[in-house]
Protein backbone atom coordinates (compact mmCIF):
# COMPACT_ATOMS: atom_id res chain seq x y z
CA UNK A 1 0.00 0.00 0.00
CA UNK A 2 1.28 3.26 -0.79
CA UNK A 3 4.31 2.17 -2.68
CA UNK A 4 3.28 2.71 -6.18
CA UNK A 5 5.19 5.16 -7.68
CA UNK A 6 3.76 5.70 -11.19
CA UNK A 7 -0.33 6.83 -11.26
CA UNK A 8 -2.72 7.46 -13.90
CA UNK A 9 -3.55 11.12 -11.99
CA UNK A 10 -1.77 12.57 -8.99
CA UNK A 11 -3.76 15.54 -7.78
CA UNK A 12 -1.86 17.47 -5.32
CA UNK A 13 -3.72 18.81 -2.09
CA UNK A 14 -6.55 17.20 -0.33
CA UNK A 15 -8.49 20.02 -0.08
CA UNK A 16 -12.29 19.60 -1.30
CA UNK A 17 -11.66 20.31 -4.50
CA UNK A 18 -8.66 17.96 -4.86
CA UNK A 19 -10.68 15.14 -2.72
CA UNK A 20 -14.01 15.56 -5.16
CA UNK A 21 -11.78 15.07 -8.30
CA UNK A 22 -10.10 12.03 -6.38
CA UNK A 23 -13.46 10.49 -5.92
CA UNK A 24 -14.50 11.03 -9.60
CA UNK A 25 -11.36 9.50 -11.40
CA UNK A 26 -10.87 6.35 -8.84
CA UNK A 27 -14.90 5.60 -8.86
CA UNK A 28 -14.14 5.50 -12.60
CA UNK A 29 -11.03 3.17 -12.26
CA UNK A 30 -8.03 5.86 -12.29
CA UNK A 31 -5.01 5.07 -10.10
CA UNK A 32 -5.16 7.93 -8.32
CA UNK A 33 -3.01 9.23 -5.11
CA UNK A 34 -3.86 12.63 -3.43
CA UNK A 35 -0.52 14.14 -2.42
CA UNK A 36 -0.92 16.36 0.93
CA UNK A 37 1.47 18.25 3.26
CA UNK A 38 -0.04 18.61 6.02
CA UNK A 39 -1.51 15.80 8.63
CA UNK A 40 -5.08 17.01 8.07
CA UNK A 41 -7.55 17.18 5.47
CA UNK A 42 -9.52 20.13 3.84
CA UNK A 43 -6.87 22.84 3.07
CA UNK A 44 -8.44 26.02 3.25
CA UNK A 45 -11.60 24.47 5.07
CA UNK A 46 -9.74 22.58 7.70
CA UNK A 47 -10.00 22.30 11.39
CA UNK A 48 -7.75 21.57 14.12
CA UNK A 49 -7.69 20.81 18.01
CA UNK A 50 -6.38 23.18 20.97
CA UNK A 51 -6.86 21.66 24.10
CA UNK A 52 -9.34 19.38 23.62
CA UNK A 53 -11.22 21.72 21.24
CA UNK A 54 -11.77 21.56 17.42
CA UNK A 55 -11.75 24.13 15.88
CA UNK A 56 -13.44 24.78 12.40
CA UNK A 57 -11.02 26.96 10.03
CA UNK A 58 -12.40 28.56 7.11
CA UNK A 59 -16.31 27.39 6.95
CA UNK A 60 -18.38 30.25 8.38
CA UNK A 61 -21.64 28.56 6.52
CA UNK A 62 -21.70 26.14 3.08
CA UNK A 63 -23.08 28.54 0.59
CA UNK A 64 -25.32 27.23 -2.49
CA UNK A 65 -27.73 25.85 -0.13
CA UNK A 66 -31.00 24.65 -1.62
CA UNK A 67 -33.61 22.23 -0.45
CA UNK A 68 -34.12 19.09 -1.51
CA UNK A 69 -35.75 18.58 -4.75
CA UNK A 70 -34.60 21.76 -6.28
CA UNK A 71 -32.26 20.14 -9.36
CA UNK A 72 -29.85 21.24 -11.49
CA UNK A 73 -27.92 24.25 -9.13
CA UNK A 74 -24.22 23.06 -7.88
CA UNK A 75 -25.36 21.33 -4.71
CA UNK A 76 -27.47 19.09 -6.30
CA UNK A 77 -24.51 18.03 -9.10
CA UNK A 78 -22.27 17.72 -6.44
CA UNK A 79 -23.96 15.05 -4.46
CA UNK A 80 -25.27 13.59 -7.98
CA UNK A 81 -21.81 13.35 -9.20
CA UNK A 82 -19.75 12.04 -5.92
CA UNK A 83 -22.93 9.57 -5.48
CA UNK A 84 -23.77 11.58 -1.89
CA UNK A 85 -26.90 11.22 -0.50
CA UNK A 86 -27.42 14.60 0.82
CA UNK A 87 -28.40 13.26 4.32
CA UNK A 88 -24.73 12.49 4.86
CA UNK A 89 -23.69 16.15 4.53
CA UNK A 90 -26.20 16.74 7.59
CA UNK A 91 -26.95 20.52 6.07
CA UNK A 92 -28.74 22.56 8.33
CA UNK A 93 -29.55 26.02 7.42
CA UNK A 94 -29.44 29.14 8.63
CA UNK A 95 -31.54 31.31 11.04
CA UNK A 96 -31.41 34.48 9.51
CA UNK A 97 -28.03 36.62 8.58
CA UNK A 98 -27.56 40.61 8.52
CA UNK A 99 -25.99 42.96 6.20
CA UNK A 100 -25.58 45.88 8.67
CA UNK A 101 -23.88 49.37 7.71
CA UNK A 102 -23.57 52.18 9.63
CA UNK A 103 -21.80 53.34 13.06
CA UNK A 104 -23.86 50.72 15.01
CA UNK A 105 -25.31 49.05 11.48
CA UNK A 106 -28.62 51.54 11.64
CA UNK A 107 -29.21 50.33 8.09
CA UNK A 108 -29.83 46.58 8.16
CA UNK A 109 -31.00 44.19 5.61
CA UNK A 110 -32.03 40.67 6.88
CA UNK A 111 -31.55 37.79 4.73
CA UNK A 112 -33.03 33.88 4.56
CA UNK A 113 -32.51 31.13 2.39
CA UNK A 114 -36.23 32.23 1.15
CA UNK A 115 -34.90 34.70 -1.74
CA UNK A 116 -38.45 36.41 -1.91
CA UNK A 117 -37.57 37.42 1.90
CA UNK A 118 -34.31 39.20 0.50
CA UNK A 119 -36.80 40.63 -1.77
CA UNK A 120 -39.03 42.40 0.27
CA UNK A 121 -36.08 43.21 2.39
CA UNK A 122 -34.98 45.31 -0.24
CA UNK A 123 -38.15 46.63 -1.21
CA UNK A 124 -39.03 48.01 2.72
CA UNK A 125 -35.45 49.37 3.02
CA UNK A 126 -34.89 51.00 -0.06
CA UNK A 127 -38.39 51.05 -1.94
CA UNK A 128 -37.51 52.94 -4.89
CA UNK A 129 -34.57 50.49 -5.92
CA UNK A 130 -37.30 47.28 -5.74
CA UNK A 131 -37.82 47.18 -9.34
CA UNK A 132 -33.53 47.68 -10.45
CA UNK A 133 -32.96 45.33 -7.87
CA UNK A 134 -35.61 42.76 -10.16
CA UNK A 135 -33.66 44.20 -13.03
CA UNK A 136 -30.34 43.06 -11.10
CA UNK A 137 -31.66 39.58 -10.54
CA UNK A 138 -32.12 38.80 -14.11
CA UNK A 139 -29.29 40.13 -15.55
CA UNK A 140 -27.48 37.78 -12.49
CA UNK A 141 -29.35 34.43 -13.49
CA UNK A 142 -28.96 35.27 -17.33
CA UNK A 143 -24.74 35.49 -16.66
CA UNK A 144 -23.04 32.49 -17.46
CA UNK A 145 -20.18 31.14 -15.03
CA UNK A 146 -16.62 31.88 -16.57
CA UNK A 147 -17.99 34.25 -19.35
CA UNK A 148 -15.48 37.73 -19.25
CA UNK A 149 -17.70 39.93 -17.84
CA UNK A 150 -16.68 44.23 -17.06
CA UNK A 151 -16.43 44.85 -12.99
CA UNK A 152 -19.46 45.03 -10.97
CA UNK A 153 -19.73 48.29 -9.35
CA UNK A 154 -20.47 50.05 -12.44
CA UNK A 155 -23.18 47.12 -13.55
CA UNK A 156 -24.80 47.65 -9.88
CA UNK A 157 -24.86 51.60 -9.97
CA UNK A 158 -26.85 50.64 -13.76
CA UNK A 159 -29.47 49.36 -11.55
CA UNK A 160 -29.31 50.24 -8.57
CA UNK A 161 -29.26 54.33 -7.94
CA UNK A 162 -28.52 54.41 -4.37
CA UNK A 163 -25.22 53.61 -3.99
CA UNK A 164 -25.82 52.49 -0.17
CA UNK A 165 -27.60 49.31 -1.55
CA UNK A 166 -24.69 49.02 -4.00
CA UNK A 167 -22.46 48.94 -1.35
CA UNK A 168 -23.92 46.78 0.98
CA UNK A 169 -24.51 43.99 -1.83
CA UNK A 170 -20.88 43.87 -2.32
CA UNK A 171 -20.01 43.59 1.09
CA UNK A 172 -21.15 39.85 2.01
CA UNK A 173 -20.35 39.25 -2.12
CA UNK A 174 -16.63 40.84 -1.70
CA UNK A 175 -16.09 38.81 2.13
CA UNK A 176 -17.13 35.58 0.33
CA UNK A 177 -15.26 35.68 -2.49
CA UNK A 178 -13.06 38.85 -3.51
CA UNK A 179 -9.99 37.48 -4.49
CA UNK A 180 -8.79 41.49 -5.53
CA UNK A 181 -9.89 45.01 -4.25
CA UNK A 182 -12.91 46.86 -4.06
CA UNK A 183 -14.42 45.10 -6.81
CA UNK A 184 -15.03 41.75 -8.75
CA UNK A 185 -15.74 40.74 -12.09
CA UNK A 186 -19.60 40.43 -12.87
CA UNK A 187 -19.50 37.00 -13.16
CA UNK A 188 -18.08 36.21 -10.21
CA UNK A 189 -20.43 38.44 -8.76
CA UNK A 190 -23.38 36.87 -9.96
CA UNK A 191 -22.34 33.30 -8.82
CA UNK A 192 -21.75 34.52 -5.41
CA UNK A 193 -25.10 36.35 -5.73
CA UNK A 194 -26.54 33.00 -6.41
CA UNK A 195 -24.57 31.12 -4.35
CA UNK A 196 -25.65 33.52 -1.26
CA UNK A 197 -28.73 34.93 -1.52
CA UNK A 198 -30.72 32.85 -4.43
CA UNK A 199 -29.59 29.69 -2.74
CA UNK A 200 -28.57 29.93 0.64
CA UNK A 201 -27.00 29.11 3.70
CA UNK A 202 -26.16 26.34 5.61
CA UNK A 203 -23.85 24.33 7.51
CA UNK A 204 -23.81 20.65 8.51
CA UNK A 205 -24.17 20.30 12.77
CA UNK A 206 -21.08 19.03 13.19
CA UNK A 207 -19.14 21.34 10.93
CA UNK A 208 -16.60 21.05 8.40
CA UNK A 209 -15.46 17.40 9.93
CA UNK A 210 -18.36 16.09 8.40
CA UNK A 211 -18.15 17.05 4.49
CA UNK A 212 -14.53 15.83 5.08
CA UNK A 213 -15.24 12.36 6.32
CA UNK A 214 -18.09 11.99 4.14
CA UNK A 215 -15.19 13.06 1.37
CA UNK A 216 -12.62 10.80 2.56
CA UNK A 217 -14.55 7.51 2.73
CA UNK A 218 -15.98 7.69 -0.56
CA UNK A 219 -12.31 8.25 -2.07
CA UNK A 220 -11.37 5.29 0.37
CA UNK A 221 -14.05 3.18 -1.19
CA UNK A 222 -13.59 3.76 -4.08
CA UNK A 223 -9.82 2.81 -4.28
CA UNK A 224 -8.23 5.82 -4.17
CA UNK A 225 -4.53 6.63 -2.55
CA UNK A 226 -3.90 9.67 -0.24
CA UNK A 227 -0.19 10.35 1.28
CA UNK A 228 -0.39 12.90 4.10
CA UNK A 229 2.23 14.92 5.54
CA UNK A 230 3.84 14.26 1.72
CA UNK A 231 3.94 17.36 -0.35
CA UNK A 232 5.26 18.42 -3.58
CA UNK A 233 7.74 20.37 -3.93
CA UNK A 234 8.68 20.50 -7.78
CA UNK A 235 7.20 19.62 -11.00
CA UNK A 236 9.65 18.33 -13.65
CA UNK A 237 9.07 19.71 -16.69
CA UNK A 238 9.60 17.80 -20.15
CA UNK A 239 8.82 18.87 -23.52
CA UNK A 240 5.99 20.96 -22.18
CA UNK A 241 4.91 18.18 -19.98
CA UNK A 242 4.60 17.51 -16.50
CA UNK A 243 7.00 14.53 -16.20
CA UNK A 244 7.62 13.92 -12.56
CA UNK A 245 6.65 15.06 -8.92
CA UNK A 246 9.13 15.31 -6.68
CA UNK A 247 7.51 15.20 -3.18
CA UNK A 248 9.02 16.68 -0.17
CA UNK A 249 10.92 13.35 0.89
CA UNK A 250 12.91 13.36 -1.96
CA UNK A 251 10.97 10.32 -3.71
CA UNK A 252 9.42 11.00 -7.19
CA UNK A 253 6.49 9.63 -9.19
CA UNK A 254 5.25 9.69 -12.20
CA UNK A 255 1.72 10.39 -13.51
CA UNK A 256 -0.10 10.46 -16.49
CA UNK A 257 -1.96 13.27 -15.34
CA UNK A 258 -1.56 16.23 -13.05
CA UNK A 259 -4.02 18.05 -11.35
CA UNK A 260 -3.42 20.86 -8.87
CA UNK A 261 -5.54 22.04 -6.60
CA UNK A 262 -2.71 24.54 -4.43
CA UNK A 263 -3.44 28.05 -6.25
CA UNK A 264 -2.48 29.38 -9.69
CA UNK A 265 0.82 30.93 -8.78
CA UNK A 266 1.70 28.49 -5.89
CA UNK A 267 1.43 25.59 -8.95
CA UNK A 268 3.38 28.00 -10.98
CA UNK A 269 6.52 28.01 -8.57
CA UNK A 270 6.51 24.60 -8.37
CA UNK A 271 7.38 23.81 -11.74
CA UNK A 272 11.40 23.45 -12.47
CA UNK A 273 11.79 24.92 -15.95
CA UNK A 274 14.42 26.81 -17.86
CA UNK A 275 11.01 29.03 -18.95
CA UNK A 276 8.54 28.17 -15.89
CA UNK A 277 4.89 28.66 -17.34
CA UNK A 278 2.60 31.63 -16.62
CA UNK A 279 -0.79 30.13 -15.28
CA UNK A 280 -2.95 33.16 -14.21
CA UNK A 281 -1.86 36.36 -12.46
CA UNK A 282 0.33 37.11 -9.54
CA UNK A 283 -0.30 36.39 -6.12
CA UNK A 284 -3.66 37.97 -4.68
CA UNK A 285 -3.39 40.69 -1.73
CA UNK A 286 -6.63 39.96 0.53
CA UNK A 287 -6.29 38.39 3.33
CA UNK A 288 -7.81 38.18 7.17
CA UNK A 289 -7.83 37.76 10.66
CA UNK A 290 -10.43 35.58 12.41
CA UNK A 291 -11.14 35.81 15.96
CA UNK A 292 -12.83 33.02 17.94
CA UNK A 293 -14.27 32.95 21.55
CA UNK A 294 -15.91 29.35 22.80
CA UNK A 295 -18.78 30.20 25.79
CA UNK A 296 -20.30 28.06 28.16
CA UNK A 297 -23.42 29.20 26.75
CA UNK A 298 -25.58 30.10 23.59
CA UNK A 299 -24.83 33.91 22.12
CA UNK A 300 -28.27 34.08 22.52
CA UNK A 301 -28.44 33.18 25.93
CA UNK A 302 -25.87 35.73 26.47
CA UNK A 303 -28.25 38.20 24.53
CA UNK A 304 -27.02 38.10 21.60
CA UNK A 305 -29.92 36.98 19.45
CA UNK A 306 -29.59 34.64 17.15
CA UNK A 307 -28.26 35.86 13.77
CA UNK A 308 -26.48 33.61 11.54
CA UNK A 309 -24.10 35.81 9.78
CA UNK A 310 -23.67 39.49 10.11
CA UNK A 311 -21.16 41.29 7.28
CA UNK A 312 -20.91 44.72 8.76
CA UNK A 313 -19.41 48.22 8.03
CA UNK A 314 -19.45 51.40 10.15
CA UNK A 315 -19.83 53.81 7.15
CA UNK A 316 -21.83 54.69 3.76
CA UNK A 317 -18.54 53.30 2.00
CA UNK A 318 -17.27 49.82 2.04
CA UNK A 319 -13.56 49.56 1.25
CA UNK A 320 -12.17 46.16 0.24
CA UNK A 321 -9.00 46.46 0.83
CA UNK A 322 -5.08 45.38 2.01
CA UNK A 323 -5.15 47.53 4.69
CA UNK A 324 -2.37 49.85 5.47
CA UNK A 325 -2.21 48.62 9.01
CA UNK A 326 -2.53 45.00 10.04
CA UNK A 327 -6.32 45.33 10.59
CA UNK A 328 -8.99 46.79 9.25
CA UNK A 329 -11.21 46.35 11.95
CA UNK A 330 -14.15 48.79 10.13
CA UNK A 331 -16.19 46.19 8.51
CA UNK A 332 -15.83 42.71 9.06
CA UNK A 333 -18.11 39.17 9.11
CA UNK A 334 -19.46 38.24 12.42
CA UNK A 335 -20.48 34.02 12.18
CA UNK A 336 -22.57 32.59 14.97
CA UNK A 337 -22.16 28.26 13.96
CA UNK A 338 -24.81 28.18 16.94
CA UNK A 339 -27.48 29.70 14.85
CA UNK A 340 -28.37 27.19 12.54
CA UNK A 341 -31.52 25.21 12.40
CA UNK A 342 -30.46 21.99 13.14
CA UNK A 343 -33.47 20.33 14.14
CA UNK A 344 -34.00 16.93 16.04
CA UNK A 345 -33.52 19.46 19.18
CA UNK A 346 -29.93 19.56 18.68
CA UNK A 347 -27.82 22.38 19.84
CA UNK A 348 -23.72 23.34 19.99
CA UNK A 349 -22.43 22.31 23.02
CA UNK A 350 -20.82 25.88 23.37
CA UNK A 351 -21.14 29.01 22.15
CA UNK A 352 -18.96 30.48 19.08
CA UNK A 353 -18.39 33.62 18.31
CA UNK A 354 -16.18 34.51 14.76
CA UNK A 355 -15.00 37.69 13.98
CA UNK A 356 -13.63 38.17 10.41
CA UNK A 357 -11.59 41.24 9.19
CA UNK A 358 -9.36 42.38 6.07
CA UNK A 359 -5.81 42.21 7.01
CA UNK A 360 -2.49 43.12 5.78
CA UNK A 361 -0.04 40.07 5.11
CA UNK A 362 3.21 42.10 5.15
CA UNK A 363 2.20 43.80 8.62
CA UNK A 364 2.03 40.16 10.27
CA UNK A 365 5.13 38.42 8.51
CA UNK A 366 8.32 38.75 9.89
CA UNK A 367 8.02 39.83 13.42
CA UNK A 368 9.74 37.70 16.12
CA UNK A 369 7.28 35.75 17.62
CA UNK A 370 7.10 37.61 21.05
CA UNK A 371 5.71 40.73 18.89
CA UNK A 372 3.47 38.71 17.00
CA UNK A 373 1.84 37.15 19.73
CA UNK A 374 1.54 40.58 21.62
CA UNK A 375 0.22 41.94 17.71
CA UNK A 376 -2.71 38.86 18.03
CA UNK A 377 -3.76 40.01 21.21
CA UNK A 378 -4.28 43.61 20.78
CA UNK A 379 -5.92 42.83 17.80
CA UNK A 380 -8.27 40.05 19.23
CA UNK A 381 -9.33 43.41 21.48
CA UNK A 382 -9.63 45.25 18.54
CA UNK A 383 -11.66 42.98 16.29
CA UNK A 384 -14.22 41.67 18.83
CA UNK A 385 -14.60 44.89 20.52
CA UNK A 386 -15.61 46.37 16.81
CA UNK A 387 -17.76 43.48 15.51
CA UNK A 388 -19.70 44.36 18.91
CA UNK A 389 -20.89 47.43 17.51
CA UNK A 390 -23.13 45.45 15.22
CA UNK A 391 -25.05 42.97 18.42
CA UNK A 392 -26.99 43.88 21.40
CA UNK A 393 -24.77 45.31 23.80
CA UNK A 394 -23.46 42.65 26.26
CA UNK A 395 -21.14 43.47 29.42
CA UNK A 396 -17.43 43.51 28.70
CA UNK A 397 -17.82 41.28 32.28
CA UNK A 398 -20.54 38.99 31.42
CA UNK A 399 -18.71 38.28 28.38
CA UNK A 400 -15.27 37.72 30.19
CA UNK A 401 -17.39 35.23 32.83
CA UNK A 402 -19.35 33.34 29.87
CA UNK A 403 -15.53 32.63 28.15
CA UNK A 404 -13.75 29.49 28.19
CA UNK A 405 -11.32 29.81 25.36
CA UNK A 406 -10.00 32.03 22.65
CA UNK A 407 -7.91 31.41 19.58
CA UNK A 408 -7.18 33.82 16.30
CA UNK A 409 -5.74 33.15 13.27
CA UNK A 410 -3.70 35.42 10.87
CA UNK A 411 -2.12 35.79 7.36
CA UNK A 412 0.53 34.13 8.53
CA UNK A 413 -1.49 30.98 9.86
CA UNK A 414 -3.27 30.77 6.80
CA UNK A 415 -0.24 30.65 4.80
CA UNK A 416 1.36 28.27 6.87
CA UNK A 417 -1.09 25.92 6.78
CA UNK A 418 -2.56 26.45 3.59
CA UNK A 419 0.55 27.65 1.69
CA UNK A 420 -1.57 29.85 -0.03
CA UNK A 421 1.33 33.15 -0.88
CA UNK A 422 0.51 36.55 1.38
CA UNK A 423 -2.29 34.48 3.46
CA UNK A 424 -5.10 35.00 0.74
CA UNK A 425 -8.32 32.88 0.65
CA UNK A 426 -9.37 33.75 -2.41
CA UNK A 427 -6.56 32.92 -4.03
CA UNK A 428 -5.14 35.08 -7.09
CA UNK A 429 -7.28 37.68 -8.99
CA UNK A 430 -6.67 36.07 -12.03
CA UNK A 431 -8.84 32.81 -11.98
CA UNK A 432 -8.33 30.31 -14.94
CA UNK A 433 -11.11 28.84 -15.79
CA UNK A 434 -10.09 26.08 -18.58
CA UNK A 435 -7.65 24.78 -15.71
CA UNK A 436 -5.09 24.76 -18.22
CA UNK A 437 -1.58 25.64 -17.43
CA UNK A 438 0.93 25.75 -20.23
CA UNK A 439 2.23 22.32 -19.41
CA UNK A 440 -0.02 19.83 -21.41
CA UNK A 441 -1.10 17.05 -18.67
CA UNK A 442 -1.07 19.98 -15.83
CA UNK A 443 -4.46 21.37 -14.47
CA UNK A 444 -5.62 23.44 -11.78
CA UNK A 445 -8.62 22.99 -9.86
CA UNK A 446 -9.76 24.63 -6.90
CA UNK A 447 -10.15 28.38 -5.84
CA UNK A 448 -7.85 29.84 -8.35
CA UNK A 449 -9.69 28.10 -10.95
CA UNK A 450 -12.72 30.20 -10.40
CA UNK A 451 -15.39 28.48 -8.40
CA UNK A 452 -15.85 29.06 -4.68
CA UNK A 453 -16.64 28.16 -1.62
CA UNK A 454 -17.20 24.55 0.13
CA UNK A 455 -20.19 23.60 -2.83
CA UNK A 456 -18.28 25.20 -5.57
CA UNK A 457 -14.68 23.96 -4.67
CA UNK A 458 -15.60 20.63 -4.58
CA UNK A 459 -17.36 21.21 -8.61
CA UNK A 460 -14.18 22.58 -9.40
CA UNK A 461 -12.49 18.94 -8.86
CA UNK A 462 -15.56 17.64 -10.60
CA UNK A 463 -15.28 19.41 -13.16
CA UNK A 464 -11.81 19.48 -13.76
CA UNK A 465 -11.78 15.89 -13.50
CA UNK A 466 -14.38 15.33 -16.01
CA UNK A 467 -13.00 17.65 -18.74
CA UNK A 468 -9.11 16.91 -18.37
CA UNK A 469 -9.07 13.21 -17.36
CA UNK A 470 -12.58 11.35 -18.14
CA UNK A 471 -13.37 12.64 -21.88
CA UNK A 472 -10.39 12.39 -22.76
CA UNK A 473 -10.53 8.84 -24.67
CA UNK A 474 -8.24 6.47 -23.15
CA UNK A 475 -7.85 2.16 -23.20
CA UNK A 476 -9.55 2.10 -19.61
CA UNK A 477 -9.20 0.13 -16.62
CA UNK B 1 -30.04 -9.41 -24.49
CA UNK B 2 -32.80 -8.26 -25.54
CA UNK B 3 -34.00 -4.01 -25.90
CA UNK B 4 -35.80 -4.45 -23.38
CA UNK B 5 -33.01 -5.83 -20.96
CA UNK B 6 -30.53 -2.77 -22.53
CA UNK B 7 -33.06 -0.59 -21.86
CA UNK B 8 -33.37 -1.82 -18.19
CA UNK B 9 -29.70 -1.52 -18.08
CA UNK B 10 -29.46 2.22 -18.42
CA UNK B 11 -32.33 2.96 -16.45
CA UNK B 12 -30.54 1.14 -13.59
CA UNK B 13 -27.76 3.29 -14.14
CA UNK B 14 -29.62 6.76 -14.15
CA UNK B 15 -31.22 5.42 -10.85
CA UNK B 16 -27.85 5.31 -9.48
CA UNK B 17 -26.40 8.74 -11.21
CA UNK B 18 -29.91 10.00 -10.54
CA UNK B 19 -31.40 8.60 -7.51
CA UNK B 20 -33.72 12.21 -6.96
CA UNK B 21 -35.77 11.40 -10.50
CA UNK B 22 -38.23 9.96 -10.36
CA UNK B 23 -37.96 6.61 -13.27
CA UNK B 24 -41.50 5.37 -12.83
CA UNK B 25 -42.76 6.55 -15.59
CA UNK B 26 -40.45 6.91 -18.50
CA UNK B 27 -41.70 6.91 -21.64
CA UNK B 28 -39.03 5.08 -23.86
CA UNK B 29 -39.19 7.51 -26.84
CA UNK B 30 -39.04 10.53 -25.21
CA UNK B 31 -35.75 12.12 -24.70
CA UNK B 32 -34.25 11.65 -21.67
CA UNK B 33 -33.64 15.19 -21.27
CA UNK B 34 -36.69 16.43 -21.56
CA UNK B 35 -38.25 13.85 -19.01
CA UNK B 36 -35.49 14.72 -16.55
CA UNK B 37 -33.08 17.06 -15.44
CA UNK B 38 -29.90 15.49 -16.57
CA UNK B 39 -26.90 17.71 -18.07
CA UNK B 40 -23.95 16.89 -19.81
CA UNK B 41 -22.21 15.55 -16.77
CA UNK B 42 -24.54 13.00 -16.03
CA UNK B 43 -24.63 11.81 -19.46
CA UNK B 44 -20.84 11.70 -18.92
CA UNK B 45 -21.41 9.30 -16.17
CA UNK B 46 -23.76 7.28 -17.97
CA UNK B 47 -21.33 6.77 -20.81
CA UNK B 48 -18.71 6.17 -17.65
CA UNK B 49 -20.70 4.12 -16.30
CA UNK B 50 -21.61 1.42 -19.16
CA UNK B 51 -18.03 1.20 -19.92
CA UNK B 52 -17.15 0.47 -15.74
CA UNK B 53 -20.21 -1.98 -15.70
CA UNK B 54 -20.34 -3.68 -18.96
CA UNK B 55 -16.77 -2.48 -20.62
CA UNK B 56 -19.06 -0.91 -23.21
CA UNK B 57 -17.39 1.78 -25.48
CA UNK B 58 -19.47 5.24 -26.57
CA UNK B 59 -17.16 7.69 -28.25
CA UNK B 60 -18.04 11.14 -27.57
CA UNK B 61 -19.29 11.71 -31.43
CA UNK B 62 -21.89 9.06 -30.50
CA UNK B 63 -23.34 10.75 -26.92
CA UNK B 64 -26.29 11.84 -29.27
CA UNK B 65 -27.74 8.33 -29.42
CA UNK B 66 -28.21 8.48 -25.92
CA UNK B 67 -31.15 10.57 -25.85
CA UNK B 68 -33.67 8.26 -25.20
CA UNK B 69 -34.25 5.00 -23.79
CA UNK B 70 -35.36 3.90 -27.20
CA UNK B 71 -32.20 5.15 -29.09
CA UNK B 72 -30.36 3.50 -26.61
CA UNK B 73 -31.41 0.48 -27.10
CA UNK B 74 -30.97 0.41 -30.39
CA UNK B 75 -27.03 1.71 -30.30
CA UNK B 76 -26.32 -0.41 -27.38
CA UNK B 77 -28.52 -3.26 -27.71
CA UNK B 78 -25.58 -4.88 -30.57
CA UNK B 79 -22.82 -3.51 -27.87
CA UNK B 80 -24.14 -5.45 -25.44
CA UNK B 81 -24.47 -8.56 -27.18
CA UNK B 82 -21.11 -8.12 -28.94
CA UNK B 83 -19.61 -7.55 -25.60
CA UNK B 84 -21.37 -10.65 -24.24
CA UNK B 85 -19.94 -12.83 -27.42
CA UNK B 86 -15.89 -11.93 -26.34
CA UNK B 87 -16.68 -13.29 -22.76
Amino acid sequence: MNTRSDYDVAIIGAGLSGLAAGIRLAHFGRRVCIFERHNAPGGLNSFYSLAGRKYDVGLHAVTNFVRPGTKGTPLAKVLRQLRIDRDEFDLCEQKRSRIAFGPAGETALHFTNDFAFFESEIARVFPAQAAGFRALTDLVRTTPFGAPTPLSRPILRQHLSEPLLVEMLLCPILFYGGAQAHDLEFSQFAMLFDAIFREGLSRPFAGIRTILHVLLDKYRQAGGERRMKCGVKQIVEQAGRAAALVLDDGTEITATQVISSIGAPETAALVAAAAPPEIGGGPGRISFVETMSIFDRQPAALGWGEDTIVFFNDSPQFAYDRPAGPVDVRSGVICFPNNFEFGGGRQLAEGIFRATCLANYDAWTGQPEAAYRASKQQWFEQVQTSARRFLPPVADSALAAATVSTDMFTPRTIERFTGHRNGTIYGSPAKVHSGATGLANLYLCGTDQGLLGIVGSMLSGIMMANQHVLRKTDPGP
Amino acid sequence: MTKDECKQAVVAIIADIAPDEDLSNLKSDVRLRDQLQLDSMDFLDIVMELRKRHGIEVPEADYGQLASLDSCAEYLTPKFNAQAAKS
